[in-house]
């Protein structure tokens, strides 16, 4: 730890000051590869896809994971046809590397290849920038494993119309579109930015409508675009994602304390940050969600816990703010506002304070979840929450349920020794 | 057959419909249901997983589209009602308040800002700190834990009377706070008795004979059974004495406990002396001599209760005869009683060998109780032994009369307490069969929170077993029990005694009373010398300091605001570990919040130091060091 902080607490506190200070605007949408060198092929020797979570091999990767991979390099047309696309894929000529070490977070499967056009976050206090990809709707959808040529048709479109119309509205809004205030706007309109994000989704809906009437586009585009946005109540999710990340890559540039950094799972296993570690992933085996599924299927089809969508709960939304969303409480088990409630209280002990941009409405008020401190972690056991989507472990059957999912106290556990020791600890 | 229902134009969200799916999937004749808007996407989910129908077609975003497949005719108007209901009754759950739980100091104080008192029933390696933790809360500590080390019981009472807080305990089973029953406690009637007491049956068994003699118990303080000691200097006995003297609803102080060390002792009887209020003191095993002005010994919990009871009412006890009373049943002598219940099944095959089995075996749960009925066979016996040490929980083992104290920690190992559990006491019972020495069996029956709910019930069927097999052996076999509870208590007093009588078993109305119905039974009898009430030199400088005693009234003006004030306002209450302990509160609405405590770091000690080095770090000192 360098000397600028006395203790770990003071460390902790020059963390939360960097998220309470963050100022995510959304200022653009563009093609990955525009930003993110590695995909660029120029630069690289090799293909590379982003995958989320923790570092993994293809071959450790759950058939979703793999699924989207296929998917990607369809739509990339590296290969032509599945059978190809697999040969590629387990020849070792394609690379992959975690969206988390490019400034970047994905959804589900989080794969990520160059021509996928990605919204783009700037933190305009620290001046970084975070990426991630749109939302594509429910159903068959990519994230989730599904490749078959809709999937890949809806991917084409969102590269060559929506990426485009989206790109350009944005850049008309000087300064950007603050993401601050629809989160605090929809917060008080029921959402959790997780499992709910209809109202963000149609707050932005209202930024963007009355400028994409003037855009410079043929007309049939801009009613796709108008319908795929009012029919996608989660779009918002992935600007959450991606304003997350911004925040979070900022308060990771002060390099001590034991604030939690990012949480992120590969289907595998699970990883964490804490402050004081900086580049470490500390992981363990990823839990299965808890949840409810859509008939016909149930916990035995259940792909084990992946995404990078936890770097909302590790900003304090998501699972971490339930009780915001009294629509969804109920997935966190059979009770209603209640345990909700007890839920959000319990979050509330691993955090060291809450987050007064935020205040949630339901909860006096109390702002959100702010800095969760894996000292508590391990000291109570008691892990965040995280809400999610369920998938199916075939990939392409999608998502069969939603429900709640805790990180494995490892990783904690792992972070905070590893810390210590650091710091000189021997014992 | 799949059948689909559409309901148009009404509105529910997709979590509402999942958990009503779930509620309709568990009906009768519902091989498999869905129940989703008929959106597009939803479409294609019902077609994925083979309940796609025609119908579906005409379900819009707005519709609620029911797929069934069912065998039986009929049913979808059966599954309407039961959607209806199912939506009709949402709310209700919610509604029902659920108890308030904390899971860390800061949500149990949260949840109960205005706490008095901590309960602490959590591993004796950690309660130290969370009991530290609570007097630096500024809270009152009751420890039922054990194994807490000495010095860190010596630290704490230390830590809490300078801060004028009380710590009950460790290893404090029982205590009545304004009449509030704490851990394992009797529903005894508020009165003007307060008890201090070093022992947990002790005290029970003194303020149900208080409540069998229609007077009541205003406080009752716990001290834990080694603040007599030498090395614990009646910390707590001491805070109690002067917080039961400076009490408005105290009129007579009741001390029970084991002998206290010898200069411990000296120091409390010369603060007793100092009191204001009269004072009934059992010391369990130590021979009386006399009386002293104002200062009265009992033989006996049941002695002391009647002691206690004359003198809060105003009256001068008489003290010149004290013989605890052998149960009469019916108006006959206990020994023909006795006889009569053997006559009953004796069917003249009783050998006369067999029938001089004279051997007394108690079998108790009670520890203080077993230690009476010890102390009262040696008194009968003729001689007092060595108390000193119990070697497997035998309290007595002498001529062929035991005594065993079955929650004595040889019995309790990885089990739970005899009075919480019987199993293990049922077994003993069971031996008996076989075992031709015993002629009477003395068994304890403590009722009140945190005892086992039916403990007559649970016992009466090994009794039973065994009462055939001794007559069919023609022994002569007794049974006699002591009920330590009131009829307030969750068990009821009267429902078990009627219990135990139907299977054949003589209940004495107190211990004193079964041990001496039990002796009885075997010819013998305790006889206590009579006790004359004599001032000697130490009561009389007691009697003349009385109003100017140092001693006491240094105590009685230090006995600090939240003492009285715990005393006057009742306990609020952090109950830290076993979640039963909260049933008397629920039951009488005290103030409380159950705080489900966890070791730090799930116990793994090396996280722990882990933790404790990164709380503790600093910068500096690592520059420096």
């Amino acid at each position: 730890m360098t000397s600028e902080y006395k203790t770990i607490d003071e460390a902790n506190q020059a963390v939360i000051d960097k998220i309470l200070a963050a100022t995510p605007f959304l200022m653009d949408v563009v093609p990955a590869k525009s930003v993110i060198p590695l995909l660029d092929q120029q630069s690289g020797a090799k293909k590379v896809l982003l995958h989320a979570g923790p570092p993994i091999r293809w071959d450790e990767m759950t058939n979703p994971m793999q699924g989207s991979c296929i998917g990607a390099v369809l739509f990339e047309g590296w290969a032509a046809d599945e059978d190809a696309a697999l040969e590629l894929l387990t020849s070792g000529k394609v690379a992959f590397e975690p969206c988390h070490h490019v400034g970047a977070v994905g959804p589900m499967g989080g794969i990520t290849s160059a021509n996928m056009p990605v919204l783009v976050v700037l933190n305009k206090t620290d001046g970084n920038y975070a990426y991630c990809t749109m939302n594509e709707g429910i159903g068959a959808v990519l994230r989730f494993g599904a490749y078959h040529r809709g999937v890949i048709e809806r991917l084409r479109w969102m590269r060559d119309v929506l990426g485009p119309v989206l790109g350009q509205v944005l850049r008309g809004i000087e300064g950007g579109l603050n993401v601050n205030v629809l989160v605090t706007k929809a917060i008080a309109m029921g959402d959790e930015f997780h499992q709910r994000n209809i109202a963000a989704s149609m707050c932005f809906l209202k930024e963007i409508a009355p400028r994409l009437v003037y855009a410079d586009v043929p007309q049939d585009q801009l009613r796709e675009v108008m319908r795929f946005l009012a029919d996608t109540d989660q779009f918002f999710l992935n600007i959450m994602m991606a304003a997350a990340k911004a925040v979070m890559d900022a308060a990771r540039t002060i390099q001590a304390g034991t604030i939690v950094t990012a949480m992120t799972r590969n289907g595998s296993n699970f990883g964490i940050r804490i402050s004081g570690m900086g580049d470490t992933w500390f992981t363990a085996p990823v839990n299965t969600p808890d949840g409810l599924y859509f008939t016909g299927y149930s916990s035995a089809d259940a792909n084990p816990d992946m995404g990078d969508s936890a770097i909302t709960e590790t900003f304090g939304v998501g699972g971490m703010a339930m009780i915001a969303a009294p629509a969804v409480t109920r997935f966190v088990g059979s009770g209603g506002f209640g345990d909700a409630l007890a839920t959000s209280n319990e979050m509330r002990d691993i955090c060291i304070a809450r987050n007064p941009s935020f205040p949630v409405p339901t909860w006096d008020f109390q702002g959100i979840c702010l800095g969760i401190d894996a000292r508590k972690v391990v000291a109570s056991r008691v892990t965040p929450v995280i809400n999610t989507g369920i998938a199916h472990k075939q990939a392409g059957i999608g998502q069969i349920g939603a429900g709640t999912v805790h990180p494995p106290v490892e990783c904690f556990d792992q972070a905070i020794s590893a810390y210590a020791e650091q710091l000189g600890f021997t014992g | 057959m799949l059948t689909t229902i559409i309901r148009k134009n009404s509105y529910q969200d997709s979590i509402t419909l999942m958990l009503l799916t779930n509620s309709i999937a568990e009906m009768d004749g519902i091989n498999k249901v869905s129940i989703m808007m008929g959106t597009p996407a939803n479409k294609d989910i019902l077609a994925a997983s083979g309940l796609g129908t025609p119908e579906l077609a005409q379900a819009g975003a707005n519709d609620i589209a029911i797929v069934m497949d069912s065998e039986r005719e009929g049913i979808a108007d059966e599954v309407l009602t039961n959607v209806d209901a199912f939506l009709a009754r949402q709310g209700e759950q919610a509604q029902a308040q659920t108890e308030q739980t904390a899971r860390s100091w800061e949500q149990a104080l949260d949840q109960v800002p205005n706490a008095n008192l901590v309960l602490l029933s959590i591993p004796g390696r950690y309660a130290e700190g969370e009991a530290e933790r609570a007097l630096d809360e500024g809270k009152h500590v009751f420890i039922f834990s054990d194994n807490v080390p000495l010095e860190a019981e010596v630290r704490l009472k230390e830590k809490a009377a300078a801060a004028g807080l009380l710590v009950m305990g460790p290893d404090c089973g029982t205590a009545l706070i304004g009449g509030i029953p704490l851990a394992f406690a009797n529903v005894v009637p508020r009165g003007t008795i307060g008890i201090v007491g070093a022992s947990g049956t002790g005290i029970q068994e003194a303020s149900c004979q208080i409540a069998r003699l229609g007077a009541g118990v205003s406080h009752a303080i716990g001290t834990g059974g080694r603040d007599i000691s030498q090395g614990v200097a009646a910390r707590t006995m001491k805070m109690g004495i002067a917080a039961l003297e400076a009490d408005r609803d105290t009129d007579c102080i009741l001390i029970v406990s084991k002998p206290p060390a010898p200069a411990v002792q000296a120091e409390l009887l010369a603060l007793l002396r100092a009191s204001h209020k009269p004072v009934v003191v059992h010391f369990l095993g130590k021979t009386v001599t006399a009386h002293e002005p104002g200062l009265y010994f009992a033989h006996t919990l049941e002695e002391a209760a009647q002691l206690a009871v004359a003198l809060s009412r105003g009256e001068t006890p008489d003290v010149t005869q004290y013989a605890p009373e052998a149960l009469a049943l019916n108006g006959t002598d206990v020994a023909d009683a006795a006889c009569a219940v053997a006559a009953q099944d004796a069917e003249g095959v009783r050998s006369s060998a067999a029938a001089k089995a004279q051997g007394i075996l108690g079998l108790y749960t009670g520890g203080t109780l077993a230690g009476e009925a010890a102390v009262m066979l040696e008194q009968a016996l003729g001689a007092v032994g060595d108390h000193s040490s119990h070697t497997d929980g035998f309290m007595l083992n002498r001529d062929g009369h035991v005594i065993i104290d079955l929650g004595d920690d040889v019995y309790t190992q990885g089990k739970p307490h005899p009075m919480i559990a019987p199993l293990n006491r049922v077994e003993f019972i069971r031996r008996i069969a076989d075992n031709t020495e015993v002629g009477v069996v003395l068994l304890d029956f403590v009722l009140g929170y945190g005892a086992h709910d039916d403990m007559a019930g649970e016992t009466i069927p090994a009794i039973r077993e065994v009462q055939a097999a001794a007559r069919a052996a023609g022994r002569d076999l007794h049974f006699v029990a002591t009920i330590c509870g009131t009829e307030g208590d969750p068990q009821g007093f009267a429902a078990q005694k009627r219990a135990l009588e139907e299977a054949g078993v003589l209940v004495a109305l107190s211990n004193a009373s079964a041990v001496a119905t039990a002796l009885a039974l075997i010819g013998l009898a305790v006889h206590y010398e009579p006790c004359a009430v004599r001032a000697t030199s130490e009561s009389a400088a007691g009697a003349v300091a009385s109003g100017g005693d140092p001693v006491l009234s240094a105590s009685v003006s230090a006995v600090a605001q939240p003492v009285r004030l715990l005393l006057d306002e009742g306990p609020r209450i952090i109950n830290v570990g076993l979640r039963s302990f909260t049933r008397p509160l629920v039951e009488r609405g005290i103030t409380h919040v159950q705080f489900d405590w966890q070791p730090l770091a799930g116990g793994d000690v090396r996280l722990q130091r882990v933790l404790t080095f990164l709380n503790r770090y600093s910068s500096e000192t690592e520059a420096r060091s």
